[in-house]
């Protein structure tokens, strides 16, 4: 019987930025394709890894990207020192955005950011406070390992 | 239908990838939103687009898209640049409008990689 | 073409200004940036986009647009639909991708 897996590692995210803005997303994806983990899996990880990215770099002074990944799920977890959200709810409807202009013609800003990291979660929490910072921590569920805890540690 | 083909329809001129011609190119999603793109389009899609910056070429990266159009002529940064050789990542520059590029490659077979939105993830 | 016959051959949901369907398409523009847009679009263009927003009417409304078609089922906020219906841009809904919703426009103006 393999091992089970573990793996957790933290990002630093520079805020403010657009330079380097997505260089983070494109290590976890790599790193998740290395450790095997399923394309849809690594996909869906990316794009939520890079959306929260680009909030970072967009409103934050910094933050961090954790991710850790087991036989069972991908969590990850965004730590930020930014402005925080006053209403989580009205954010995280489609459309509404505080973005500046520099932000939307990077073609992000336009409000749809945090529905597409709901969107490719399967569980989303976001706790914020203002004039300190966000946390949004989310979870990308490996249902077939879940269902079929027999199966070699990650299937394709 | 190949890059190549995509090529000659646009006029394109091929600015990163000149040795990726031959991959195949059926489908296509357009758009100036990078969220709009990281919410609906495909793996192994074209990515229409009238940004040149180099989160065009970070967004393709993440969702394993088969090539960048450029349109309107625009030519991207020496960064953007650097970073789609360094990502292996084909941009192709047309000075067609969003509008046309979409319309000519459509009537030449190219197909949406989404038909509508609603149900898929 | 006029935005009527767009509307019938491609199944587009009216949102406002039913009664400005008798326009004139004599091209099409594609964009989401609103500068772009504003920038490079041309009177009588139909404009496809994802922007919902009221600014959407301004630049349609500046630039004589024919009307706006909304892609992916987004549906125009309250105050874009009530601006648009006040000033006579027709914005109409479909539930394709700007790619293909563009294919169709772009055959129909072209055969």
């Amino acid at each position: 019987m393999a091992e089970p897996l573990y793996f957790e590692k933290s990002f630093d995210v520079e805020g403010g930025s657009f330079q380097n803005a997505g260089n983070v997303s494109g290590q976890i994806k790599g790193i998740l394709k290395d450790l095997g983990v399923s394309t849809d899996i690594v996909r869906r990880v990316a794009i939520i890894c890079y959306e929260s990215e680009i909030n970072i770099v967009s409103y934050a002074k910094r933050g961090t990207i954790t991710l850790t990944v087991t036989d069972e799920a991908v969590k990850i977890e965004t730590k930020d020192e930014g402005p925080g959200i006053a209403d989580i709810e009205l954010a995280m409807k489609e459309g509404y955005s505080t973005a500046s202009a520099a932000v939307r013609e990077m073609g992000f800003g336009a409000g749809m950011g945090l529905a597409n990291m709901k969107k490719y979660a399967d569980h989303l929490i976001i706790t914020s406070e203002l004039g300190v910072g966000t946390y949004v921590r989310m979870m990308v569920m490996n249902f077939q390992k879940i269902l079929h805890p027999d199966l070699p540690s990650i299937t394709l | 239908m190949t890059l190549k083909d995509v090529k000659e329809i646009l006029e394109a001129e091929v600015l990163v990838g000149s040795d990726q011609l031959e991959k195949p190119a059926k489908t296509a999603f357009a758009a100036d939103l990078m969220s709009d793109v990281l919410a609906f389009a495909k793996p192994d899609s074209l990515l229409l687009t009238g940004l040149t910056n180099p989160q065009v070429v970070r967004t393709a990266d993440i969702l394993d898209i088969t090539a960048i159009i450029m349109v309107r002529g625009k030519k991207p940064s020496e960064e953007t640049i650097k970073l789609a050789e360094e990502l292996k990542i084909p941009i192709l520059s047309t000075r067609y409008i969003l509008f046309e590029t979409s319309g000519r490659l459509h009537a030449r077979g190219v197909t949406g990689c989404i038909e509508k939105v609603g149900g898929e993830t | 073409m006029q935005l009527d016959e767009l509307v019938r051959k491609l199944g587009l949901r009216v949102c406002c200004a039913e009664g400005s369907l008798g326009r004139d398409v004599r091209g099409g523009y594609v964009g989401d940036l609103l500068s772009d847009v504003m920038a490079n679009s041309r009177e009588g263009d139909i404009w496809i986009t994802r922007q919902v927003h009221q600014n959407i009417v301004a630049v349609a409304s500046l630039k004589d647009l024919a009307g706006i078609i909304l892609i992916q089922g987004s549906e125009p906020t309250p105050d874009t639909a009530a601006k648009a219906g006040a000033e006579g841009i027709p914005i109409l809904v479909t539930d394709l991708p700007a790619f293909e919703i563009v294919g169709r426009i772009y055959q129909l103006i072209h055969s």
